[in-house]
């Protein structure tokens, strides 16, 4: 009778344990890719790169001591979410994660990443721009290595306009005018969509006039300076704002399948994009089969005083919680530190590549892409408009100061306010949110 | 002592026990002794419980009485993080359209699932076994599923509207626009679980005593009387549980909101309703401490709000 309670209670304990599932320590990583060298450190990475897997492999068959174990663990800010939960509970990140340029202040203010400088960083600044390498740095501390770019040009359909007899435009006034041109001559669709939630491209485009959101500085991580709501970028909005109250763009949601749809066929006649745009079109179906595609620089408001602007671009960051950092900042600054890996990069998973030996070399300048009818659009335009990137400021609330743009944007578009009390609503709001957080206003 | 003279032992204690007279409290050791079996039969129940749902219940209230920010780090700060959520513009807010969505809502799908339960339980034919079915299938569809399905209906490209209006010559409205997707989500929600409610007050029209149908005939009731006289009084309580359900899942409104913000991210907001901004709170702006406020308050709100409503309706339901 007993025993047989006893053992009862047994049965529940050991139900219970297997319930909870608790396996403590669990280093038993599941990789995506081959581990070649089973006993060499093994540094785990989250990353989202197209093609990423060739990288991998190629990083692994080329490091004895160190091997990755890659991981996707969703794009953009899926991953994000994941990182940051696993931040909170203070395990569950992975040692190297990839991140874009623009959340990193995010991240660095909840000491997630690792002072590169420590490790090493400063042995390759030579490789990168100097833009390039602000975007990565705060003071002199170095929170990732950097990857890709987005400098930004002008994607257009050079069928459609020359269909409605339509120069392709150089200034803003130009755009505008074509818009009402294409729109006079009763094309179907419009020049161009103006996304509410554009997020980091509508940042680009106040960018564009001088707009200095934020100034952050890590040294200082309880004081921050914003400013949203300057003339210049209200100036901008006000453009944006006219040209969608006359229906000459688009006011879709950027990111859906009807958007992406509408970018390829033929809906909209211009693209304004990163230079990773053209592998993101080339991405998407139902695309017009007869379609030319061609790639210019992006409009300027004062041809005389070209400036350029940058939306995205990615690096790798090394996690506080890395096991082993030394490693993890080998992972970060080498996967990508090869003309093999980046012949993988540029022509598997389109991206614009940042270190120098590549961008600089004649090979990438003179690549033709079929997708423009072999046009170089390097050399014609994205060489040019990376040279151009001098690096911008992130705050450290990014993604809630993006959420509060969009709705901003899209009350405008809704005809609730004008571009100016949009940008003044914002300034307001972002204000008291990082009043909230313990920060002090500049 | 070794397991013989342990059981010897126990063997003569209850022996000794059964020869003794019956005195008073023996019955009550009687009792205890059953609790403890029952205790012993509800451990595995009782464990789960506690680890799954009593202990992370409990760390996030303890979170709730912390503020941490960005800047300045955690600092205990009791009740403050509820003083602002009852002040926060976007959590009131936020309540207020789902209360809107429960006044809308839950009559929708209650008339949908009453009207189909009560015809197809005067129906006795093979077209009622079928019709049966296929009201309760959009149940059985996960709900991400479904409202990914309605997304793209709604889709002003990829959706049946265009085509169907320019039938007869109209533009198709936009169902993703801010002043529409409150229409289109009422819709998603009542298409997904009217069939579900249909079933359960199906099974209770089906418990009522045929009889009784007999006997309001013979005194010459018609259907329409049979139905709102006797089939809808003695299937209240069923009622008040579909109700309660419905008015449960509407506080908590989460998973259509969220799938239709990929497609409509201007109209609906990441405030939308209570639960996607304490979502949001926590999984993109790394507020987990206000999140667990916020979700406290707001299942503060609904048990209170549920049980106001059990109170009120404690007749119907038989709880009196």
């Amino acid at each position: 009778m007993r025993s047989k309670l006893l053992a009862a209670s047994g049965v529940v304990a050991v139900a219970a344990a297997a319930l909870t599932g608790c396996t403590p320590g669990a280093s038993a990583e599941s990789c995506t890719n081959e581990i070649l060298q089973p006993d060499a450190t093994q540094v785990s990475v989250w990353a989202w790169y197209p093609a990423f897997e060739q990288v991998v492999d190629l990083f692994n068959e080329t490091h004895d001591e160190v091997q990755i174990c890659w991981t996707n663990a969703g794009q953009g800010n899926d991953e994000y979410t994941k990182f940051s939960t696993a931040i909170e509970s203070g395990s569950g990140a992975p040692d190297v994660i990839m991140l874009e340029s623009e959340v990193l202040s995010s991240f660095s203010i909840r000491d997630a990443l690792v002072d590169l400088t420590e490790y090493g960083a400063n042995d390759v600044k030579g490789d990168y721009s100097e833009g390039a390498w602000k975007d990565v740095s705060s003071g002199d501390a170095v929170y990732a290595i950097p990857v890709d770019g987005g400098p930004m040009g002008m994607l257009y359909r050079q069928d459609i306009l020359d269909e409605y007899g339509i120069p392709v435009p150089t200034t803003w006034d130009e755009f505008a005018a074509a818009a009402q041109a294409l729109k006079d001559a009763g094309a179907p669709g419009v020049l161009a969509d103006f996304p509410t939630n554009g997020r980091a491209y509508n940042q680009a485009l106040f960018a564009q006039v001088g707009s200095t959101p934020f100034v952050y500085d890590n040294a200082k991580p309880t004081e921050i300076g914003i400013e949203v709501n300057d003339q210049p970028a209200k100036d901008v909005l006000a453009y944006w704002e006219k040209l969608a109250a006359d229906g000459l763009v688009g006011t879709e949601d950027a990111f859906t399948a009807d958007y992406n749809t509408k970018l390829v066929d033929g809906s909209y006649a211009i693209y304004i994009a990163a230079a990773w745009g053209p592998g993101y079109l080339g991405g998407l179906s139902d695309a017009d089969a007869d379609a030319v595609w061609r790639a210019a620089p992006v409009p300027q408001w004062d041809p005389a005083n070209p400036v350029q602007i940058n939306w995205g671009g990615s690096t790798f960051a090394v996690t506080t919680q890395a096991k082993d950092p030394e490693a993890a900042a080998i992972v970060a600054k080498e996967v990508f530190g090869t003309e093999e890996a980046w012949k993988i990069g540029i022509e598997e998973a389109a991206l614009f590549p940042l270190w120098k030996p590549i961008l600089e070399s004649d090979y990438f300048r003179d690549l033709e892409y079929p997708f423009f009818g072999g046009q170089q659009i390097n050399k014609d335009v994205f060489l040019e408009a990376a040279s151009g990137y001098t690096g911008f400021t992130f705050s450290p609330f990014q993604n809630y100061a993006y959420d509060q743009l969009t709705e901003e944007l899209y009350a405008m578009v809704q005809g609730e306010k004008d571009a100016s009390q949009a940008l003044d609503d914002l300034q307001v709001s972002l204000e008291k949110y990082a009043t909230e957080q313990g920060f002090t206003l500049q | 002592m070794t397991s013989n003279t342990m059981e010897a032992t126990a063997a003569s204690a209850v022996r000794s026990r059964r020869d003794a007279p019956p005195r008073p409290g023996g019955g009550a050791r009687l009792v205890r002794r059953r609790q403890r079996w029952g205790w012993l039969f509800v451990a595995p129940f009782a464990i789960v419980f506690a680890i799954f749902l009593v202990l992370p219940l409990g760390y996030a209230f303890g979170m709730s009485l912390f503020t941490s920010t960005l800047a300045t780090g955690t600092e205990f700060t009791g009740v403050a993080n509820y003083v602002k959520a009852f002040t926060d513009p976007l959590f009131l807010e936020g309540m207020l359209r789902v209360l809107a969505y429960a006044v809308v809502m839950i009559p929708a799908q209650l008339l949908v699932a009453l009207v189909a339960a009560l015809v197809l339980d005067t129906l006795a034919t093979r077209v009622s076994k079928l019709s049966r079915l296929l009201i309760f299938v959009p149940y059985a569809i996960p709900v991400v599923i479904g409202a990914l399905m309605w997304s793209f209906l709604y889709s002003p490209r990829f959706g049946p509207a265009a085509t169907i209006f320019s039938m007869v010559g109209l533009d198709a409205p936009n169902f993703l626009a801010a002043d529409s997707i409150f229409g289109s989500l009422v819709n998603i929600v009542t298409w997904q679980w009217a069939g579900y409610y249909m079933i359960v007050i199906y099974a209770a029209l089906r418990s009522i005593d045929p009889t009784i149908y007999e006997a309001a005939r013979i005194d010459g009731a018609n259907g329409w009387q049979t139905a709102t006289r006797i089939k809808l009084p003695m299937i209240s309580s069923s009622m008040v549980m579909v109700i309660t359900f419905a008015l449960i899942g509407t506080l908590q409104f989460f998973t259509e909101p969220v799938v239709l913000r990929s497609v409509a991210q201007g109209a609906i907001d990441a405030a939308y309703t209570p639960n996607m901004y304490a979502f949001s709170l926590a999984f993109s702006y790394s507020q987990f401490n206000y999140a667990s406020a916020i979700a406290f308050s707001l299942g503060a709100l609904v048990f209170a709000g549920s049980t106001v409503f059990l109170f009120l309706t404690r007749k119907q339901s038989g709880l009196k």
